[in-house]
């Protein structure tokens, strides 16, 4: 379970390093977030939250079965209010979104 | 290196679920006082290693509120469940204090901004009889921004605390480092809460590989503040209580929304439900769980198969907001209508909030070394805490801390004709930082370590797998086998003095490497010192496999004396007890 960030959409503006709880995330010399230590990432997601232009995506490794899907979520506006909409990328290039208000408790 | 000195009233040692209610009970708490005495505000200073924002074991989120009374229960009720699922060894002082507060502290917590699950009449929807239903996905950023909005709380992030300052078993401040400002911290304090969490990372993980850290507990909580209270000699008890979660395999998801939520039966690869041959204590779930693949019946699964279209999407949004992997896993296979989810133990942890491992308290959370309160799964005796046992042992030790510092503050203004007194003091404290500082830059600067602090802590949890009852033994270990882990943690430990790192992080790496081994000396003495099996997996003693209830309805606790571990049993609290107070 990791993350990784696409340098071409970074805006530097450093939110997933504050935010990371493992302080994983550094910025490089160009200014641009990258992920340290990759392999110590605990998969919590609190960065793809925080990055206001989506640049960063999480995966499952391969050795706890993950198929290539990257997912991140955007704020998309709702009736009442913001909802939170997680992209998941398939590897075969399909791609599947599940919508959550973060005003609605969860059923179980 | 540059050195800070702070001074401040209240030192809270982590910024998590509990350390952040510390805060803001003890604003509160010290508010109201000096309304009344007409008195300066405390300072309070919270030092977080991460952010507080999302730090702790509430970084993802939380999915329901796990300790709650419902409807038709008591705090008694709870405190008898709690017994019962830890088979007596409670304090029960301690389950009846925070059972007492549930209620009101998730009433403070939807009105701070938490969304709870209500029905048409606006009564919280439960889920079994202690739990409900609520969004909490930004439990964290609610909490850190109640924190943000108190004037007399300082939140210092990044700096990870790595010793406390005691002197004459009295504590005095705390010593840590800036993570990425290249500067060492001496802290004096007149109390100090420790709310650092318990401990991951001591034994090997499900998957060692590229997704090691994909673990239950926060693979960031270390277990400092164990490890500094047992080097300053802190009281400790039932470190052999340890915590093994059962979990969708892989992703190591929780499996209790699936049980509870939509009444998924554990079954064998049979097909047979095994749960209830087991028993259906949290320690029984998982032994089930092991006994049946040791039995050649796995793997072992949730049952999931036939589940309603609505009921699976309801699931895939719940998973998204505490455990998002384990909808990545459905969407990338087959979802949970369509195949039974698989489920493993995990590796054991040390942690307060689940089992009872921790500081030895009071009933005010105050630990053996005076000034020094814990709260949340650092604190021991009071299993099955989760969120509102932390928050509610935040309110109990700020409370109490508080009151401490306002009845010693005379006590701590030098006395005239003292003056050398102060200044002894004032050297020993100088002595102090030049020797931690010293070590820190010591470890920047050497360069020819034969081994790195990631190797030493794959020894280590290698060590801990096969010699202490990790996965590798199904979780059991004898005392032979205990007694070679204890070799090797020896060995491991004298190797990391050698360690290099090139920055502060890495530094941080090589401190919690030391606290890990430290605890894991510990968990070794209390695993020998239980010669029963009380608790299966948690505490599976194969040369002791029955109950001893004549010898071991007992706690064991220990403390370190001249860097000797030693044991020390003491009788359970009388039942129904409601204060206890330390001896020493």
């Amino acid at each position: 379970m990791s993350i990784i960030i696409d340098q071409g959409k970074c805006i530097g503006c450093g939110r997933c390093h504050d935010v990371c709880p493992g302080t994983l995330i550094k910025i490089n010399e160009n200014k641009k977030a990258f992920i340290k230590y990759p392999k110590d990432c605990w998969g919590c997601t609190s960065c793809i939250k925080e990055c206001p232009v989506h640049a960063i995506s999480f995966f499952l490794g391969e050795d706890i079965g993950g198929k290539g899907c990257k997912v991140h979520t955007e704020k998309v506006k709702g009736e009442k209010n913001d909802i939170v909409r997680w992209i998941f990328e398939l590897n075969d290039g399909s791609v599947k979104t599940i919508d959550i208000d973060p005003k609605e408790s969860n059923k179980y | 290196m540059k050195i800070e000195r702070l001074k401040t009233d209240l030192l809270i040692i982590g910024g998590g679920t509990a350390g952040c209610y510390a805060a803001i009970t003890a604003a509160k708490a010290n508010a109201a006082n000096n309304v009344a005495n007409n008195a300066a505000y405390l300072k309070i200073l919270i030092v977080e290693k991460a952010n507080i924002k999302r730090s702790g074991c509430l970084a993802a989120g939380v999915n329901a509120l796990n300790a709650y009374i419902t409807e038709g229960h008591t705090p008694k009720d709870y405190v008898e469940y709690a017994k019962k699922d830890a088979d007596g060894i409670v304090r029960e002082d301690l389950l009846y204090s925070i059972s007492g507060k549930f209620n009101d502290v998730t009433a403070h917590l939807e009105k701070l901004g938490l969304v709870i699950l209500k029905d048409k009449d606006g009564k919280y929807v439960t889920r079994g009889n202690r739990n409900i239903k609520i969004n909490g996905e930004n439990i964290k950023p609610i909490l850190a921004n109640a924190v943000k909005k108190l004037n007399n709380v300082t939140v210092l992030n990044h700096v990870n605390i790595f010793d406390f300052s005691v002197h004459d078993n009295k504590i005095d401040g705390a010593y840590g480092f800036g993570i990425e400002n290249d500067t060492f911290y001496a802290i004096e304090a007149k109390a100090v809460i420790i709310a650092t969490g318990g401990a991951a990372g001591l034994y090997r993980p499900n998957n060692p590989g590229f997704s090691r850290h994909k673990m239950w507990y926060p693979p960031f909580n270390t277990g400092a503040g164990y490890a500094m209270g047992i080097r300053h000699g802190a009281e400790m008890t039932t470190f052999e209580m340890r915590f093994i979660a059962l979990r969708c395999k892989d992703t190591i998801a929780p499996t209790g929304t699936l049980a509870q939520g939509v009444g998924a039966k554990q079954v064998n690869a049979l097909g047979e439900v095994y749960e209830t041959k087991y028993g259906i204590s949290t320690s029984e779930r998982v032994y089930g769980t092991v006994a049946e693949n040791l039995e050649g019946r796995g793997p072992c699964y949730l049952r999931t198969v036939g589940i309603t279209p609505e009921q699976e999407e309801s699931l895939l949004k719940a998973y998204l907001n505490m455990a998002p992997s384990q909808t990545i896993r459905w969407i990338e296979n087959d979802t949970p209508s369509k195949a039974n989810v698989e489920i493993e133990g995990t590796e054991p942890y040390i942690v307060g909030g689940h089992t009872a491992s921790g500081y030895w308290v009071d009933t005010k959370r105050a630990t053996t070394i005076e000034g020094l309160y814990a709260a949340g799964d650092v604190a021991g005796g009071c299993p099955q805490k989760y969120v509102t046992g932390a928050l509610a042992e935040g309110e109990i030790a700020a409370k109490s801390a508080v009151e401490y510092i306002n009845a010693t503050v005379d006590c701590h203004a030098p006395l005239q004709g003292s003056r050398n007194d102060v200044e002894t003091e004032a050297t020993i404290k100088e002595a102090e930082i030049a020797s931690h500082v010293a070590e820190i830059e010591t470890y920047l600067s050497q360069k020819n370590s034969l081994y790195t602090t990631e190797q030493l802590e794959e020894a280590m949890q290698i060590a801990m797998d096969e010699y202490a009852g990790g996965i590798m033994t199904g979780y059991g270990y004898t005392e032979k086998q205990l007694n070679i882990a204890k070799e090797k943690i020896d060995e491991i430990e004298s190797l990391t003095g050698k360690l290099s790192a090139t920055d502060l992080q890495e530094v941080m790496y090589i401190y919690e490497l030391k606290e890990r081994l430290t605890i894991c000396k510990s968990v070794i003495a209390h695993l020998a010192a239980r010669h029963e099996t009380r608790w299966h997996s948690f505490a599976e003693n194969t040369d002791y496999p029955e109950k001893d209830n004549e010898r071991f309805r007992k706690y064991v606790n220990s403390r370190l004396e001249n860097g000797q571990i030693k044991i020390i049993l003491r009788e359970l609290t009388a039942e129904g007890q409601r204060n206890y107070e330390h001896h020493h």
